[in-house]
């Protein structure tokens, strides 16, 4: 007989060690999957998880790319982080990294073809304000009329898509694009223009906002008084409130920041690396970013590290993908094992594992 | 000294050998929008990828990445293909134009084919077929099959392309259906068999009696045949999902043009071109036509396909007005290919209006 017995404290060893055994067992059970569909299970994971860092051929373009790929995750995730800390859910982070994008990017192309320096931070100051708004109609609603933030937020996310198709259809179509939707390319447009900030290492301001907000994210939790009252709220909100936390303002905070933080996201890439508005603009960096802020345990450094690793099994997924010719299914499927084992192994944090009904051994 | 000369000379020759080997094979990589079992258009593609290693067999290696995102994902993938040692990449869908240029000027050596885009450069050739010349045959037919006189059709981008095909069915319906109406719901994506189901299923709900898709999977055949109306195959033969739903497909036929190019490339002779070829040149084929057509029907679209490939008709032939009455084509005026690559306008008689 086996049995769970909760732990009075979750465990310091458990929570630094569950992480690498779910990467353990990820690689143990990816690995027969791909021995499944035989191809040779060591080769694929030296292809997704070494071969973008150290392999000659790619590592030079795919390790600039890891922090390309991981910025907008990272950004996002840290801002879910803050609101998932209080209980307040905000799931349509996709939909305000759209408005940021779309905003920011309309703020760009309405100075066309004007050279400033100004540009650049009115465009970041409007993708900020976009994804900030976005993200106060769920909370502005949950405050007044007590609606549920999730539902509202998650719908946005559709409500924005087709604002999206819209912009990329009609106000912000490029005028010399021959009628075919898509606004104007921003990397041709220098004030616009998200660039590397240094050649060839994939830095670009969306990265450096993402370790500000990373460090950011860290002083609110550690040092700050709204820090620990978003704590506080999530582990005792009774104590919360008699402690003198005003949940309409946590409530606004928490969702104001995420949506801002995901609206910066949604600008830095829409002015780099995509470059320009178009239908299919976003790829649910906002819906990853979930996934990323739970496996680095709503821990600003946590999530530091698993947008990065998130990025490493993307980059590295398509890698195999054309190299070996591991179906694209396969990839998605080797990154849900990850958060699947990840939450698995979590219960080891949390619990402990008793042998036996009575005074049996336990770890 | 004469050791290392020989060493020296053993590494070059080795060298020598890796390069040749390597330039032995040309190396061919495809990018696809959908997964490779879409049922239509991605595994047109893929059959086409095939066709070349059947064709070349050992001279050939080709690779493939499915699903890649149109934008910074897709810009990506390319450069890790061409890093890979990729001769000719052909990028399949319209929203990897601007990422196939960008790779295109960083790889000057690796030559770069883009399907149903506009722009050209020295590396990047553009290729599509005259889809809608087999969009005037399917019309023709939906005209005469449809009893409720309500013909569905799934777009998806209101690009020139959807919206020519569109033109060209309705045209051609109308000519033998006076009565012909065609609701169009555009659903904003290639490939989505969620979305797309939904889309035929509101369609069948509003009395439609055949459907038409300029989608990618089999999901709207799929509905239509579990609602017992008709439909056409869109871009590969979808009768496995719609045995008796399915008139006929049009079938988008690569290969030919696949290995061509190829064949250009290892020659040395490659060009950038911009190839627009329709029901002559076979890149536009028909899957067969079903039963429930009557023999008179398959006889008039069976000629038409004829007086197409022959140069005798041409689908866009006046006299026609837009939308708004105005007119565009005189009496026995046909369109040009500029007219025809731009077109952003529904012709007279269509309801809705194209989203803007």
């Amino acid at each position: 007989m086996i049995t769970l017995e909760k732990r009075p404290e979750p465990s310091k060893l458990w929570t630094a060690i569950t992480p690498i055994l779910a990467v353990v067992a990820t690689m143990i059970a990816g690995g027969i999957m791909f021995a499944v569909l035989g191809k040779d299970p060591l080769v694929a994971i030296r292809t997704i998880f070494w071969d973008p860092l150290f392999n000659e051929q790619f590592a030079g373009f795919s390790r600039p790319q890891l922090l390309v790929k991981a910025a907008p995750l990272i950004l996002i995730a840290t801002g879910l982080a803050m609101g998932f800390r209080a209980g307040v859910w905000n799931i349509g982070a996709e939909g305000q990294y759209i408005m940021g994008a779309i905003c920011g990017a309309a703020v760009g192309l309405a100075f066309y073809p004007t050279e400033s320096f100004l540009i650049f931070p009115l465009m970041i100051a409007a993708g900020a304000l976009g994804g900030f708004l976005w993200a106060m109609i769920p909370g502005v609603l949950k405050v007044k009329f007590h609606t549920n933030e999730i539902l509202v937020s998650l719908l946005l996310v559709y409500v924005a898509e087709f604002i999206l198709a819209s912009m990329a259809l009609g106000a912000l179509r490029n005028p010399e694009g021959n009628g075919f939707p898509g606004s104007r390319n921003l990397k041709e447009y220098p004030s616009a223009f998200n660039a590397e900030l240094l050649p060839n290492t994939g830095l670009h301001w969306g990265v450096v906002a993402a370790i500000i907000a990373v460090i950011f994210a860290y002083v609110l939790f550690s040092k700050h008084m709204m820090g620990f009252h978003i704590r506080l709220a999530g582990q005792a909100p009774k104590a919360a409130r008699f402690g003198g936390v005003e949940p309409a303002r946590l409530i606004l905070f928490c969702l104001g920041t995420s949506g801002a933080l995901a609206g910066l996201a949604g600008l830095f890439e829409v002015s780099g690396p995509a470059g320009q508005i178009s239908i299919d603009f976003n790829v649910g960096y906002g819906f990853t970013a979930i996934i990323v802020a739970f496996l680095g345990r709503l821990n600003p450094f946590g999530i530091l590290l698993a947008g990065l690793l998130m990025a490493l099994t993307y980059i590295g997924g398509e890698l195999a993908s054309f190299m070996l010719g591991v179906p694209t299914a396969a990839i998605q499927a080797f990154q849900g094992m990850l958060l699947f084992f990840l939450l698995a192994v979590d219960v080891l944090t949390n619990y402990r594992i008793k042998f036996g009904t009575k005074g049996g051994g336990s770890i | 000294m004469k050791r290392r000369t020989i060493l020296a000379g053993a590494v070059a020759a080795l060298a020598l050998t890796t390069t040749a080997f390597a330039e032995d094979k040309t190396k061919v990589g495809f990018v696809y929008v959908g997964p490779v079992g879409d049922g239509g258009w991605t595994t047109e593609h893929n059959n086409g990828r095939l066709a070349v290693e059947e064709h070349f067999g050992d001279k050939v290696e080709t690779i493939f990445q499915e699903k890649v995102p149109e934008g910074a994902d897709a810009e990506r993938v390319l450069t890790q293909m061409a890093l890979s040692g990729a001769d000719l990449i052909f990028t399949t869908s319209f929203g990897y134009m601007d990422p196939t240029l960008n790779v295109a000027k960083k790889f000057p050596d690796v030559k770069f084919a883009h399907a149903t885009g506009f722009k050209r450069s020295d590396n990047v050739a553009t290729y599509s077929a005259r889809f809608y010349e087999g969009r005037a045959v399917i019309g023709h037919i939906a005209g005469n099959m449809t009893k409720t006189n309500k013909v569905g059709y799934i777009a998806s981008f209101p690009i020139p392309e959807v919206i020519r095909g569109i033109n060209s069915a309705y045209i051609h319906a109308k000519k033998v259906n006076p009565d012909v109406e065609f609701n169009v719901v555009w659903i904003f994506t290639w490939e989505d068999a969620a979305k797309e189901a939904d889309a035929a299923q509101a369609l069948i709900d509003q009395g439609v009696d055949v459907l038409m898709q300029h989608t990618d999977t089999t999901a709207p055949m799929l509905r239509a045949e579990a609602s017992g109306v008709h439909a056409f195959g869109q871009a590969s033969d979808m009768k496995v999902a719609g045995p008796t739903a399915q008139l006929t497909s049009i079938i988008d036929d690569w290969a030919p043009y696949y290995i061509a190019q190829t064949q250009a490339v290892m020659d040395g002779t490659w060009q950038s071109t911009d190839t627009w070829d329709g029901i002559k040149e076979g890149m536009v084929d028909f899957a067969e036509f079903s039963d429930a057509i009557p023999q008179d029907v398959r006889d008039e679209a069976n000629k038409m396909i004829e007086d197409i490939k022959s140069g005798a008709y041409k689908p866009f032939t006046g006299p026609l007005k837009k939308q708004d009455g105005s007119d565009w084509l005189a009496e026995g005026e046909t369109a040009d290919d500029g007219t025809l690559a731009g077109m952003n306008f529904y012709v007279e008689g269509l309801t809705g209006d194209i989203p803007n």
